[in-house]
């Protein structure tokens, strides 16, 4: 490091690359894992056995498959408009990326340490919208542009519930960087949000049924966030063939993956930071470290993307009106609700 | 009021109905898989599958009744008669084989597996089996060759044939022309037929 840093500003220059390539790092490995285990757990779930011929229990498969990717052909069609159509895809990643870079890790990793972090979170993941708006527009196509448009509604709408939940967390922990919103919530599971935060016992008694509910409605809101099912209307394969992302193929299409996959991470990783404690040991100070922390972190993650897999394969997807109806009607006033009920604690 | 109980009504029943339906998914996750990994492992087939086409050309008579009853025409089969000084043995069943079988093919192909071909055979030789992995790339490898006679043989038995049938023109004429001469006045007896070998009529390898 120090050596590093007497190189001057190319130093500093490649620590800043490195410093910043990890996540995608991580994202990569992530998204091989998670290829994998959705369709293992899809199979399961429906007493199949998934992938089995390619390496052990078809454990091979991701590569298989990334590789067939890389291979495919990249088309365009003709009446695309072709710059629109090949900057989506990363409009979308950079999107999902950009978030990646205020999410604390572990005590010592955090992208950049920014005091509005889960403010900078929401805003910049809102690109993923202009991404998929502006690849379904480019294509052209009936169904790519039906996607992007329900997805533009969903998107929109499915920000309020999931803004307000965040505000009652910011509201307890009183801040908005999610590493001080993580560390308010150090020493056991006691202590995390979804459970009233470290507060005297009383306020935290009555504080449990508003934190509870706000953490389902923004896990629900988050499923929305990312376009999966049952909101997974943008996509729609049974109606729209594969929504915006109809015309893509090859390494484009497997960006928009990516970021799919990149995106159940991060939203699940906003929601641990925010409600499940974040890289704080559920033990108090029994297996807490930095190394722990990215463990903790990274299982509580995985584990609310398992959740998200699981419910994919158990519900179906949800009309139109019915979604719309679920955000305005149901989760919205629930949280304005839960706004009150926990300010009205907090200030007692 | 009634609005209203019904609005939390819906999202009670909304929560309670995704915890059931996830129940009985997370349930299945450990239920093991109904996949059978078909190249390692088999289904077992029931008793009377139809299948690929065999033929027992050991058994075979040469009767014919598979091919004239096959719906697609998929069996091709030419006989040769035996002459009377041949013996070609009998069949496991027991009938008297009097018929040289030079082409039994079939085109599986064009078999439908209807299974009709089975049932007429008086020798039980040509039967269904189990087989059902025989894709080919070319087309003509799925026309099935039965008859074990070498060119050599299908020559030799046309040539018997062939003498055998001068041999009784020549004693039918002989004879007709020693009927005319004996005969000479009643001449129903010269339109009697001289069959060339004897048959049995309830053999249905003499048609």
């Amino acid at each position: 490091m120090e050596a590093l840093e007497n190189l001057g500003v190319w130093g500093s220059i490649l620590i800043a690359v490195v410093w910043s390539a990890l996540p995608i790092v991580f994202i990569l490995l992530y998204a091989l894992v998670t290829l994998y285990a959705e369709m293992k757990i899809a199979a399961h779930i429906q007493d199949r056995l998934a992938y089995m011929r390619t390496g052990w229990h078809g454990t091979l498969q991701p590569f298989a498959d990334i590789l067939k990717l890389l291979q495919k052909e990249d088309t365009i069609s003709s009446a695309a408009d072709r710059k629109l159509f090949r900057l989506a895809p990363y409009v979308v990643f950079m999107g999902t990326y950009g978030a990646f870079s205020a999410i604390p890790f572990s005590s010592i990793y955090i992208g950049s340490n920014i005091d509005l972090g889960v403010f900078f979170i929401v805003a910049v993941s809102s690109l993923v919208v202009v991404g998929i708006l502006m690849g379904g527009w480019a294509s052209n196509n009936k169904w790519s542009i039906f996607g992007a448009m329900r997805s533009a509604a969903q998107m929109v709408s499915y920000e309020i519930p999931t803004a307000l939940a965040i505000l009652i967390a910011v509201m307890i922990t009183g801040s908005l960087n999610l590493q001080d919103v993580t560390k308010f919530q150090e020493g056991g599971i006691h202590n995390w949000v979804v459970f009233g935060g470290p507060l005297p016992l009383t306020q935290k008694l009555l504080l449990i049924p508003f934190t509870l509910v706000t953490f389902i409605i923004l896990f629900i809101a988050s499923l929305a966030e990312v376009n999966r099912t049952p909101f997974d209307l943008p996509e729609a394969e049974s109606e729209l063939v594969q929504g915006f992302n109809t015309e893509y193929s090859g390494m484009r299409f497997a960006m928009f993956y990516l970021a799919e996959y990149a995106n159940m991470f991060l939203v699940s990783a906003v929601t641990v930071a925010l409600f499940l404690g974040g890289w704080t040991s559920p033990f108090g100070s029994f297996l807490s470290g930095p190394v722990w922390g990215l463990f903790w972190f990274i299982g509580k993650c995985l584990l609310l993307v398992f959740l998200q897999i699981w419910i994919r394969w158990t519900l179906p997807r949800l009309r139109v009106d019915q979604l719309m109806y679920t955000s305005w009607k149901v989760l919205t006033p629930f949280l304005f609700v839960c706004i009150f009920g926990v300010g009205l604690i907090l200030v007692l | 009021m009634a609005a209203v109980r019904a609005y939390f009504n819906n999202i009670w029943i909304a929560l309670t109905t995704v915890a059931v339906g996830m129940k009985i998914t997370f349930k299945h996750l450990f239920v093991p898989a109904v996949t059978l990994q078909y190249p390692d492992v088999k289904l077992k087939l029931p008793e009377r599958a139809r299948n690929r086409l065999y033929v027992n050309i050991d058994d075979c008579i040469g009767c014919d009744q598979c091919s004239m009853v096959c719906p697609v025409d998929c069996i091709i089969i030419e006989t040769i008669k035996s002459t009377p000084d041949q013996d070609l043995g009998t069949t496991s069943t027991g009938h008297k084989k009097r018929l040289h079988v030079p082409v039994f093919d079939i085109d599986i192909a064009k078999c439908c597996y209807c299974g009709l071909c089975v049932y007429p055979c008086p020798t039980e030789c040509i039967v269904m089996t189990d087989v059902y992995e025989f894709s080919e790339f070319d087309r003509n490898r799925l026309i099935y060759s039965f008859s074990i006679m070498t060119p050599q043989d299908i020559e030799l038995a046309k040539e018997k044939l062939k003498k055998a049938e001068e041999e009784a023109a020549a004693k039918k004429a002989a004879a007709t022309a020693a009927a005319a001469k004996a005969v000479q006045p009643s001449g129903a007896q010269a339109l009697k037929p001289a069959s060339p070998e004897p048959g049995t009529p309830e053999q249905p390898g003499n048609s």
